[in-house]
């Protein structure tokens, strides 16, 4: 095996038109960064810090007059260690569970409709815009709205009595886990309609035509063409219902009447005691939670194709 | 496979709103023929198409498939089966799972079904190609899935949307041979919807030529071409002079069945002639045309033999005499 080597002769001193030519090209290499600069420190002084500060304040100790910088695990401890984190954690899971269960239900209905029953495009944008209407008005005022409608005295229960449907008013109704449920129905719908709706109009018209010329009924196309397509829609929008109940205080602390808890309302009782580093042991075991169950859905579904 | 039907169009419409996209056509395709709808965009084709698939209601009149009417049988049901313009393979589902799918409404066991959907994977050389998406594909390669998926329903009479039209012009013409072999091969009717003049010539037994939701003409490419009925089938398939004789009529007259002479010498055994200027030259490979700008009238083209041409060449800005014979005019209808 022979190697041949060959050699080309450098001129001595390199033109000025090559040593700019190496100039702008490392200036080329620098740009990328410069231009993902702003964001990056964005992300870094508003995201990554405040959360490595709460990950830090985790670890200190308290007393119930102030916060002693440390490194103890006596938050985690007593956090992991109570049956009460537990009970709490569980009835969290269940409120996101119904709310995801009953969002992705009704707003996929929604967005069915919307994309697929309504023809023209003008009408389709303004049955859109009037299911934002509710977000009109701020969370807690759409919340309250429901205290008159669903109390003990409340219109529902005056109408039910009033027709003869119940002889009791109904109890149930406000200050329970139902009223959380539908608070949370309410509030966080269009979150799931959006990107369904979003994924649903991006089918093609044709797909639908295929799939009824191969006979497929209209339960079949929904089952086999359309559901599967709008899959890293529901996907969206259940990453967004998911972390909005799993975050969640003041819903809970408003419709359930303070007969129910959930963990954001812990880390807020925690807070107005004063009691920081606990609060912060919370909200990084929750972060956690949530991060996992977002993992778990993006495992299943492929949403890059949304985005 | 079961053989191919006839399908009939008895005074057929196809109304939206106020338009008028087909107006009351009447057609008959034999069965086992190998029928193209030719026609400008707009013409009316493609809904002719998509009634006689059962995807756009019929306005008015009778479609009839085999024997049956069919106006309100839904399209699984009328033993047709389309391939779409965009082939609309199901993006979630891979090679065999698209051809399969089908069988799947039809409640076939998997295993069965897609072991059905292999074989016509094989039948269009596409096995190798069972597990992947639509996406991982050429459209060369959707296109033999799109017509495995037709095909696996046992249609009578398979539909065709523009088939040809989103692929680059080699891969067109070598699937444009496949298709005219297979639809030998399987003996079903075909209708193939294009607005190509030279695939509809070279693939159909009937050509019926469309413009304004109405049929100007439906022939064999053979007699199409020689005894064009209206001006516009003369214009649409090309290679025709439309000439206007004032009180004689309109006449078409083929661009190849011209000859060309010096200004002051007509062509040998013209009995018509022309004088005009000549305004561009376009070699073709085998022949050349040559358009000839005629003062008092439109251009009128010709197609010459190239190396006949070449013997006595003209140049551009030249005086030429055209020249035809009277056995090569042919009337038209207004």
């Amino acid at each position: 095996m022979s190697v041949t080597a060959t050699s080309t002769v450098r001129p001595a001193a390199r033109p000025a038109a090559a040593d700019r030519a190496a100039a702008v090209r490392r200036l080329g290499r620098v740009v990328p960064y410069l231009q993902a600069a702003p964001l990056t420190l964005v992300l870094l002084v508003f995201l990554l810090v405040p959360i490595l500060t709460i990950v830090v304040v985790s670890f200190w100790d308290y007393d119930s007059i102030r916060i002693y910088p440390d490194f103890v695990l006596t938050n985690y401890q007593e956090l992991l260690g109570s049956p009460v984190t537990w009970k709490i954690y569980l009835n969290t899971l269940k409120f996101t569970a119904l709310a995801w269960l009953f969002t992705l239900l009704i707003g996929f209905t929604v967005a069915y409709f919307l994309a697929f029953h309504v023809q023209s495009l003008t009408w389709q944008m303004a049955l859109f815009l009037l299911c934002t209407i509710p977000f009109w008005t701020s969370n807690i005022i759409r919340m309250i709205a429901w205290i008159p409608f669903l109390g003990r005295n409340g219109l529902l229960n005056q109408a039910l009595v009033g027709a003869g449907v119940v002889e009791q008013p109904l109890e149930f109704l406000l200050f329970s886990d139902f009223a959380v449920v539908l608070a949370y129905v309410h509030l966080y719908t269009l979150f799931m309609v959006v990107p369904i709706f979003n994924a649903m109009m991006r089918i093609d018209r044709a797909l639908i035509e295929a799939a009824r010329d191969a006979g497929a009924n209209g339960r079949q196309i929904l089952w086999n063409v359309i559901l599967p397509l709008c899959k890293p829609g529901i996907a969206i929008g259940s990453i967004f219902v998911i972390t909005l109940v799993m975050g969640d205080f003041i819903t809970v602390r408003l419709m359930s009447g303070g007969q129910s808890a959930s963990v954001g309302l812990v880390i807020a009782n925690e807070i107005s005691l004063l009691q920081y580093p606990a609060a912060a042991a919370n909200a990084v075991v929750l972060l956690l939670v949530v991060t996992l169950m977002v993992a778990a859905l993006l495992r299943i579904v492929d949403i890059r194709k949304e985005l | 496979m079961q053989g191919g039907a006839a399908v009939e169009l008895i005074a057929l419409s196809k109304v939206y709103g106020r338009t008028v996209a087909v107006d009351r056509i009447d057609l008959k395709i034999p069965a086992g023929s190998y029928c193209c709808l030719l026609g400008p965009s707009g013409c009316g084709k493609t809904s002719t198409l998509r009634m006689i698939a059962g995807h756009e209601d019929v306005s008015s009149g009778d479609l009839l498939i085999g024997d049956a009417v069919v106006n309100e049988v839904p399209p699984a049901r009328r033993g047709t089966a389309m391939m779409f313009q965009s082939y609309a393979l199901f993006p979630h589902l891979d090679c065999v799972d698209n051809v399969a799918f089908s069988l799947k409404m039809k409640g076939m066991p998997a295993a069965e079904r897609r072991e059905r959907a292999r074989a016509m994977l094989e039948r269009v050389h596409m096995d190798a190609y069972a597990a992947r998406l639509p996406a991982q594909l050429s459209g060369g390669q959707q296109q033999r899935v799109a017509l495995a998926r037709a095909l696996i329903t046992e249609p009578s009479v398979l539909l065709l949307d523009e088939p040809l039209s989103a692929l680059d012009p080699f891969l067109r013409d070598r699937m444009r041979e496949e298709l005219k072999r297979l639809q030998t091969d399987l003996g079903i009717t075909f209708i193939h919807v294009t607005h190509s003049q030279s695939e509809a010539m070279a693939l159909a037994d009937l050509v019926v030529v469309m413009n304004e939701g109405r049929i100007e003409q439906a022939a064999a490419p053979r007699d199409l071409y020689n005894t064009p009925r209206t001006a516009f089938v003369a214009r649409f398939l090309g290679g025709h002079n439309v000439l206007d004789l004032g009180a004689d009529g309109t006449v078409a007259v083929r661009a190849d069945r011209i000859a060309l002479g010096a200004a002051d010498t007509p062509p040998p055994d013209a009995d018509m002639h022309r004088t005009g200027t000549v305004r561009s030259f376009e070699y073709h490979g085998a022949s050349v045309q040559i358009s000839i700008d005629l003062a008092d009238a439109a251009d009128i083209t010709v197609v010459l033999d190239e190396s006949r041409y070449f013997a006595t060449p003209f140049a551009v800005g030249d005086r030429v005499c055209a020249g035809w014979r009277h056995a090569d005019v042919h009337p038209l209808r207004a």
